[in-house]
């Protein structure tokens, strides 16, 4: 140390640390630097104290117990039970959201991607996809509920004395809530898409391959890791959504189904939103311990998902050409 | 005029290029090229001497015929009505300076221009006396396939690669049993087989740049097309993998006509057994390899090998 003493009071960095210090940059630039480090600190230091909060807060109230016991009405809390059923809820409207937004996405991605014609129709779908992914959820769940409460769709939910239609079901909440994913999955797949040289096309056409053998056995295998990256992202969206489950899925406590078959589908039910909802002071409950332990469960699910994306697209790596 | 070129009165400057012709006869024919096969080993410029010795006396049997091709892109005119053989029995390269047409003439033979919208085409081309426009156009593919700059693999694995362009599509797909010997024997045609027999399930895009480009070689010659273009297959290559491939050409023209695009002109010479030379979309000159760039008939054609330009 001492010896490198008389180099350090010379001004020299030495010959293989180039000098790097925004000591002499204008004072604007130094208050830029400090506002854009600062912002950074602060995003860390939200993010750390939502999940530590959480943490705490979950695991002082989660137990086996809670997962595994379906909810009941009751005044007491001791006797309300877990959240069984919301748990079951958030992963079957996560599904079905899912099967039904996976496929159109991808669809609606190779359409616009590789065909896109006539350009103007091509325009056209493009901003009626920006405006499903504009529109809040709750517009989405209203509009949902006058659509499923038609006469023409009473076989997907309830439907009381005369023939009126509730209108609230897992299908029905499945699929406006598959409009949430939508985007995603589209916005990935077209970007992975875009991301294949022209040329990896040609040379499947230079086969003699048609269009349509070139994007079922090449495209599509390459954007593989898009899609799971829009369909995870697309997942963690509709886990935490809140609306429409509120609006169009009932908010019970317990699963209800339906006389017949799909019954549970066809019927009602809650999510690990509408549970925490309910349960917080938010809403009528007051059982915060248990909104608490399920919010926690659900932000668990959700930083899963998170990382599930994290880790398809850094995978995506392994198939790449030349431009 | 290009500042740079020499004034035409004074005798041609000694071109780099030029010395690996004078040279050629000098070298000894290179045995160990010759038996080894895929010379190991060798630099290209011997090598080169070594399958120059082979051209002499070639005559192949025409393939394909452009008649008054021309083809523009929108109102640009990029090639200007070029006529031309195409030989099974051998290399025919098209050099010229960039922008020149020689690879939208390319695309023009097995119809991949039409990719492009503005592209419009006249004059024929014809494929064993058969209009190409008259065929449908996967056929024509499969008989007239492609290899391109950028090395290229399918996402699958190095046996799907190749099976990919012999499933025919629509019917149902053959067992893995029955293409087998179709793979090896495409893989072995492209040199790559002993490279890659133990792993033939692994994706193709774990590859080097090299043995990719040889599997896309061998993924165009498994469908037996009568006709390979290949557009500059070795610009993204190291020398080493360049002279593998071009090694591999020399022995496949006698199976396939083989059409090729470079920009490297000593690549042309050690390959081709005629060059065309191409400049703003006119065929300047067409000759047999050895004439072309021991007496090219035009100024143009000679300052080009020559290097006064490029």
């Amino acid at each position: 140390m001492s010896v490198e003493a008389p180099n350090r009071a010379l001004g020299d960095a030495g010959p293989t640390r180039p000098m790097e210090s925004s000591a002499t940059w204008p004072r604007a630039d130094r208050v830029g630097l400090g506002l854009a480090w600062a912002a950074g600190m602060l995003l860390c230091v939200v993010a750390g104290a939502i999940v530590l909060y959480m943490l705490f807060r979950g695991l002082q109230y989660l137990s086996f117990e809670l997962l595994v016991t379906r909810p009941e009405v009751a005044n007491d809390q001791s006797r309300s039970g877990g959240f069984l059923d919301p748990i079951i809820g958030t992963l079957m409207l996560t599904v079905l959201g899912t099967i039904i937004a996976a496929p159109l996405g991808v669809a609606a991605a190779v359409w616009l991607s590789e065909y896109g014609r006539p350009s103007w129709l091509a325009r056209l779908v493009e901003s009626g996809i920006e405006v499903v992914a504009g529109t809040p959820s709750i517009v989405l769940a209203i509009f949902g509920l006058l659509i499923f409460s038609q006469p023409l769709f009473a076989f997907l939910s309830f439907t009381a004395e005369g023939n009126a239609v509730f209108g609230r079901s897992f299908l029905a909440a499945g699929a406006m809530i598959s409009l949430i994913a939508l985007p995603f999955v589209v916005g990935a797949t077209r970007e992975a898409l875009n991301a294949i040289p022209s040329h990896v096309r040609e040379a499947s056409y230079a086969l003699g391959k048609t269009k349509a053998a070139t994007i079922r056995r090449v495209l599509l295998p390459a954007v593989r890791p898009g899609i799971g990256t829009g369909t995870a992202l697309g997942m963690g969206r509709i886990a935490g959504d809140t609306a429409i489950p509120i609006a169009l899925l009932g908010a019970t406590l317990q699963l209800q189904a339906v006389d017949g078959p799909l019954g549970t589908l066809r019927g009602t039910g809650g999510t690990l939103t509408t549970y925490v909802y309910g349960n917080s002071p938010a809403g009528e409950g007051n059982a915060p311990e248990k909104a608490y332990a399920a919010a926690f469960v659900l932000l668990l699910v959700v930083v899963l998902l998170n990382f599930g994306v994290d880790l398809i697209s850094r995978r995506r790596q392994v198939t790449s050409w030349t431009r | 005029m290009d500042p740079l070129t020499p004034p035409h009165a004074a005798p041609l400057p000694p071109p780099i290029r030029r010395i690996a012709v004078d040279r050629s006869p000098t070298t000894v024919a290179a045995p160990a090229a010759a038996t080894n096969g895929h010379g190991h080993g060798q630099p290209s410029g011997i090598v080169g001497g070594g399958r120059h010795a082979q051209r002499a006396g070639r005559a192949g049997v025409e393939r394909m015929r452009l008649e008054d091709l021309s083809i523009s892109y929108g109102r640009k005119l990029a090639v200007n009505r070029v006529s031309l053989p195409v030989r099974q029995g051998e290399v025919l390269a098209l050099i010229g300076p960039s922008g020149c047409g020689k690879t939208t003439l390319l695309r023009s033979l097995n119809r991949l221009i039409e990719l492009t919208p503005t592209a419009s085409r006249e004059g024929r081309i014809m494929l064993d006396d058969q209009d190409v426009d008259r065929m449908e156009v996967t056929h024509l593919r499969r008989r007239v396939t492609m290899v391109f700059q950028q090395p290229n693999p399918f996402p699958m694995s190095i046996f799907d690669n190749i099976a990919y362009g012999l499933r025919e599509q629509g019917s149902s797909r053959p067992r893995r049993e029955e293409l087998e010997p179709q793979v090896i024997d495409a893989l072995e045609r492209a040199g790559l087989y002993g490279e890659v027999s133990e792993n033939l399930d692994h994706p193709a895009l774990r590859l080097s740049g090299g043995q990719q480009q040889r599997l896309c070689i061998a993924r165009a010659l498994a469908v037996r097309p009568e006709v390979l273009l290949l557009d500059e297959p070795a610009s993204a290559l190291d020398p080493r993998s360049t002279a593998r491939i071009e090694d591999l050409l020399v022995k496949l023209r006698d199976e396939v006509a083989i059409v090729i695009v470079t920009h490297n002109l000593q690549q042309a010479f050690r390959i081709a057994d005629h060059v065309a030379f191409m400049y703003l979309g006119e065929l300047e000159e067409y000759a047999p390899t050895d004439q072309m760039f021991g007496a090219p008939r035009t100024q143009r054609s000679r300052d080009y090998v020559s290097g006064a330009f490029g």
